[in-house]
């Protein structure tokens, strides 16, 4: 099934992009439901103009705003959502009966939007790079870091989102578990504010936590504001997570397909 | 019941499948009481069949709704884990959905589509031969045949949401079959789709399975369809299997009648016509009679002095032989 799902991966994406590109408006409606990062950058960069916060200046709010905004387009996943439809009105059997498993094809059809949202991000790097020249690392080994990050978190995202999605075979839906989940995520990840604004408990609490690997870690190293030993630190952090989360989704799917009904006709 | 069938393509032993159903009353209050206290209770969907099907059967599945056929289908398709009992498909246990397996089948569910709404058919063609790695040139070949069986030519590159549900339904067929699955679930693909359309995919299901020997378990709520594709019927009524065998023998001893359908060229009376069986439907110059299958040459040669300028002998209505053997169930199992 492995090489099989390699082999079939370019027309996948090929295929999952022109559904990505049928479904534009959905897209534009996710991106302007993502601009929070926006929101917060007019609130701290007002709350900053009185002086600097936890290290932080107002080039710096621009900045870590910027990119969070540009880590939260790259990592964006859907498939709990997916799954917990596909579950409850009993679609899923169609994925069922091809002979890959699921969890690639929602990652095919996920990453497929990546062009889409690249269209975005492009434009935003020029403009962090115009406003703060100085916010983005020059150092190309951080910024190769953070773009090895970013793929990490998308993995990360997506495989704790597709855990909670197997939820929906147990309960009546996992929507609402993860709308839980989200709201935690948005102030642990940083994508609210930075984490260093947080109080120390807090702090050591997480880092025993994935949140800070999806949003903080990403931001940092575009920010250069990491060493290369806590950078390698988080980036084997990051792995080490996926490898377990992965290893529970695989658990979790496997199970729930023994409950698994195929409601529906 | 059947006999064993040699080197069965299909078969299922003791097959049981129970699901757990969230049951409450209606109201607010049970609504309320329901998020503390949840009350489950077992539905048995199938309990406990068995039969076998042969490379290259088509066979139909039938039963009222909720008796257990699609419930079934899924189960041999590997949609669901079986509760208990033994279900091979082509040499595979269809649960553990084994690429090689899931290669060899295929299910069409008319209820359910596999093609993507906003693309054209011939998207989700593209991706299903990348999915069960269909070599360019076999690919190209099954979907010309394919094209060109089901007169597909001007839909693949329309949005499958400005197809027809005919149209639609003739795409799913392809999607379902660029692979050449040998064992085919066909769960009502001719639903709501009009007379032309379901001959159509009649006359294609039916080519397919004698074309690559192809073993097909249809289920349909319409009798043609049972009666144009299906030598052998498996009739499953609560779960349980009530009949397995030649639809012709399920016709025999279901309702041991012909029909005899007469034109006549002037009017005959209610009473002479009585004089050769009993009247089912009297209007003008049209009559139909039912006549006990052992009196059907004495009566055919006593006709021959009626008005007749033509005559068939049918089988009574599918419908109503079904209508019959539900009704019997709870007395008795044919």
């Amino acid at each position: 099934m492995l090489r099989r799902a390699i082999t079939a991966w370019p027309t996948l994406l090929r295929v999952g992009f022109a559904e990505a590109v049928a479904y534009r408006a959905e897209f534009l409606v996710w991106i302007l439901s993502t601009t929070m990062p926006f929101v917060m950058l007019a609130l701290m960069s007002s709350v900053a103009s009185e002086g600097k916060i936890e290290g932080f200046d107002q080039k710096d709010i621009t900045a870590y705003y910027l990119a969070t905004f540009l880590t939260r387009t790259l990592t964006g996943a859907w498939v709990v959502w997916e799954m917990t439809q596909e579950i409850r009105q009993g679609t899923m059997a169609l994925r069922l009966l091809r002979p890959i498993h699921p969890f690639v094809s929602y990652a095919s059809s996920n990453l497929a939007a990546l062009p889409l949202r690249g269209m975005l991000a492009v434009p935003l790097l020029v403009v962090m790079l115009v406003v703060t020249p100085q916010g983005l690392t020059h150092d190309i080994r951080f910024l190769a870091a953070a773009v090895l990050a970013i793929a990490f978190a998308w993995a990360l995202n997506f495989l704790i989102m597709a855990c909670i999605g197997c939820v929906a075979f147990y309960a009546e839906s996992a929507t609402s578990l993860f709308e839980v989940w989200l709201g935690v995520w948005m102030i642990l990840s940083g994508y609210l504010l930075p984490l260093a604004l947080f109080p120390a408990p807090v702090r050591a609490v997480n880092e025993y936590l994935p949140f800070r690997l999806m949003v903080d870690l990403p931001v940092s190293l575009m920010l250069g504001r990491l060493d290369g030993q806590a950078a390698l630190t988080g980036l084997a952090t990051q792995a080490v997570w996926i490898a377990g989360v992965g290893t529970l989704a695989m658990v979790l799917w496997r199970s729930g397909i023994r409950r698994y009904q195929a409601f529906g006709g | 019941m059947a006999e064993s069938v040699p080197e069965a393509r299909i078969s299922v032993r003791g097959l049981r499948k129970v699901y757990k159903v969230h049951k409450r009353p209606p109201g607010l209050m049970a609504a309320a009481r329901s998020v503390f206290r949840r009350k489950y209770e077992e539905v048995v969907a199938v309990g406990g069949i068995d039969f076998e099907i042969a490379p290259g059967e088509r066979v139909g599945f039938l039963g009222p709704n909720g008796a257990g056929k699609t419930t079934t289908l899924k189960v041999l398709a590997g949609l669901l884990h079986p509760t208990a009992g033994e279900v091979r498909v082509a040499g595979f246990v269809p649960q553990k959905r084994a690429s090689a397996f899931l290669e060899r089948v295929t299910l069409v569910m008319g209820q359910k589509q596999q093609l993507m709404w906003d693309l054209p058919p011939s998207e989700t063609f593209e991706m299903n031969r990348a999915i069960y790695g269909i070599p360019q040139k076999t690919y190209d070949q099954t979907l010309k045949e394919l094209t060109d069986l089901l007169e597909l030519g001007p839909l693949v590159g329309k949005p499958t949401r400005q197809l027809s549900l005919g149209e639609r339904m003739k795409c799913e067929l392809a999607a379902a079959l660029l692979h050449r699955p040998d064992v085919l679930f066909l769960d009502e693909p001719t639903i709501g789709l009009d007379v032309s359309m379901q001959s159509t995919i009649r006359t294609f299901i039916r080519e397919y399975n004698e074309r690559f020997r192809a073993t097909i378990m249809l289920t349909s709520h319409y009798m043609e369809d049972v009666e144009a594709l299906c030598p052998r019927v498996v009739v499953i009524h609560q779960g349980r299997l009530i009949h397995d065998g030649p639809l012709a023998a399920l016709v025999q001893a279901m309702r041991p009648d012909k029909r005899l359908v007469i034109r006549l060229s002037k009017e005959v009376s209610a009473a002479d016509l009585a004089t050769l069986g009993s009247v089912v439907k009297h209007e003008g110059l049209g009559v139909t009679l039912s006549v006990p299958r052992i009196h059907l040459a004495d009566t055919l040669a006593r006709a021959a002095a009626m008005p007749i300028v033509d005559l068939s002998v049918d089988d009574p209505p599918l419908e109503d032989v079904m209508r019959d053997l539900f009704a019997r169930q709870g007395t008795a199992a044919v």
